[in-house]
């Protein structure tokens, strides 16, 4: 077990400490009070616990380790992730798991405005609330909420789904609520499992996704892309 | 990119502590905003007591020479409370409007940063850490601190462009954000009489808020108004001797944290502003939601 102190340890350091681990390393960061960027960019699945409430991007640009967070973060928490988890066990500020392409992003707590905003195939999984412009623009992957979602939910949303536990405050722009079906109430409940959040009642989630009048790639009509 | 720190202490006891909690709230902002650096402080010699104006002089000043001409004129006692460099507190007991009179009649060069019964201003181009040095922010005494580190987007780097904004008596402004429709309710303020010191976009706001103040609203109904005139990304922190008060716009783009314990509201950019603060650890900490306002009074 590796032992880093944001303390007596500069953020660069502490990074490059990081990705020089073998896989399978188990380390902590202790006395993050607040700091950026901590465990970004990181290529190995390593074990990462971060001690108290940390700042922005954490665990960001990642591909392979799992980060847990024992407190709250700032904002964009495991931006452009692209496989690996990130657990936040307090709260998340704005566009948590922002543009994520992989991996598996859970907040115990509540997210902010703009969660998942312009996800590209990752997965968020929020226990509590999150905030206005939740999946915004949002492209590929799974939002799923198990609390109320803000104002302006899956604004201009693409290929990304969203499911949500409580409220939906309004919906944004070009999205609209759809049927669940069977693959649906089959995801949540695995996500449902994965989180921990056995608030969540799979077969009892409001699902948001594009209603298609914004975009559309006729031309790729029957086309994978 | 600017930063934005405030401190509100709701007990006395508290009070002489204000310099040394706030001064590392500043300079953990550094990165936001490393080109200009103001505070303001209030304390508490109660509306009895003296007026107090935060002055800078534009050339080297013998700053007793200008107290004695001041006095003179006032038959007022004007002292020096404060000095440093070219900067200076004056303290009288005069008439504000003859006050500022007499000190724009002495044609010294003094341009005054702020004025009021609490408030004391510090503001200047460069590094946070440089300016709360010369200026001995660590030391000093009071109830409410704002503060500001600027990056600036909008308007040029000088003293008189950098935050607090401070308009009217005991008022103060930091804004982190840019307003987009600034120049049209320059012009509405400027048609209304209101003068300004210059083109910078948060300063239009402070105008603002304190016209509406002059008009009888309170800094709530001042602010919910300026959610209803300004578009574009702000948080503000504003402050009057009373009152401490934060809102956020209706895109939120521009961060908060406020940490609130029974001993003190602090509010700061980001968070590591406020990890240094004592009872950070059990205080309720949350973000402003976008347009909502939250008013602390004393």
């Amino acid at each position: 077990m590796v032992t880093l102190s944001c303390r007596s340890t500069s953020t660069r350091e502490i990074n490059e400490t990081l990705r020089q681990l073998p896989p399978g390393s188990e380390v902590v960061i202790t006395d993050p009070m607040g700091t950026h960027n901590l465990a970004v960019g990181l290529m190995q699945p390593i074990i990462i616990t971060i001690d108290g409430n940390a700042g922005y991007y954490i665990g960001g640009l990642c591909d392979g380790p799992s980060i847990t967070v024992k407190g709250s973060v700032g904002w964009g928490v495991a931006e452009n992730l692209m496989s690996g988890t990130v657990r936040v066990e307090g709260n998340a500020s704005e566009a948590a798991a922002a543009s994520a392409h992989g991996g598996r992003v859970f907040v115990n707590g509540d997210a902010s405005s703009r969660a998942g905003i312009s996800l590209k195939g990752g997965t968020l999984v929020v226990g509590g609330d999150v905030g206005h412009m939740s999946g915004f623009m949002a492209q590929a992957g799974t939002l799923l909420v198990g609390g109320d979602a803000g104002e302006a939910l899956g604004d201009s949303l693409y290929e990304a789904v969203i499911y949500v536990g409580g409220k939906v405050r309004c919906l944004g722009a070009d999205t609209r609520v759809k049927d669940l079906n069977d693959a649906d109430v089959l995801g949540v409940k695995e996500l449902v499992a994965a989180s921990g959040f056995d608030g969540i009642d799979p077969q009892n989630v409001t699902k948001v996704a594009s209603a298609k009048t914004l975009y559309n790639f006729d031309a790729l009509k029957n086309q994978s892309y | 990119m600017c930063g934005i720190v405030g401190l509100h202490l709701k007990k006395r006891s508290w009070d002489g502590r204000l310099g040394e909690l706030l001064t590392p709230m500043l300079t953990a902002l550094t990165l936001r905003g490393p080109d200009s650096a103001g505070i303001a402080l209030y304390a508490d010699d109660g509306p009895d007591g003296p007026l107090k104006y935060s002055l800078r002089a534009v050339t080297d000043l013998d700053w007793s020479g200008l107290a004695s001409r001041l006095e003179a004129g006032l038959g007022e006692p004007v002292t020096v409370s404060r000095q440093v460099g070219r900067f200076a507190t004056l303290m009288s007991r005069a008439r504000a409007e003859e006050f500022l009179y007499r000190l724009h009649a002495d044609a010294s060069g003094v341009v005054m940063v702020g004025h009021g019964h609490a408030i004391e201003v510090f503001k200047d181009v460069g590094s946070p850490e440089e300016i709360v040095g010369r200026y001995g922010i660590g030391q000093a005494e009071g109830y409410q601190g704002i503060g500001h580190t600027r990056l600036a987007t909008e308007s040029a780097v000088t003293t008189e462009h950098s935050h607090p904004f401070t308009p009217a008596a005991d008022l103060g402004l930091v804004h982190n954000g840019s307003f987009s429709n600034y120049a049209s309710l320059r012009r509405r303020l400027q048609d209304a009489g209101v003068t300004f010191d210059t083109d910078n976009d948060s300063e239009v706001a402070a105008r603002f808020v304190a016209d509406r103040l002059r008009r009888g609203d309170d800094l709530g109904d001042a602010l919910r108004m300026v959610l209803k005139e300004f578009d574009g990304f702000y948080t503000l922190l504003v402050s009057t001797a009373e009152q401490f008060a934060v809102v956020r716009d209706a895109f939120a783009c521009k961060p908060l944290v406020v940490a609130e314990t029974p001993d003190y509201v602090a509010v700061a950019s980001e968070y590591h502003a406020l990890a240094t603060l004592p009872g950070v650890e059990s205080a309720t900490v949350f973000e402003p939601q976008p347009e909502e306002l939250h008013v602390w009074s004393r």
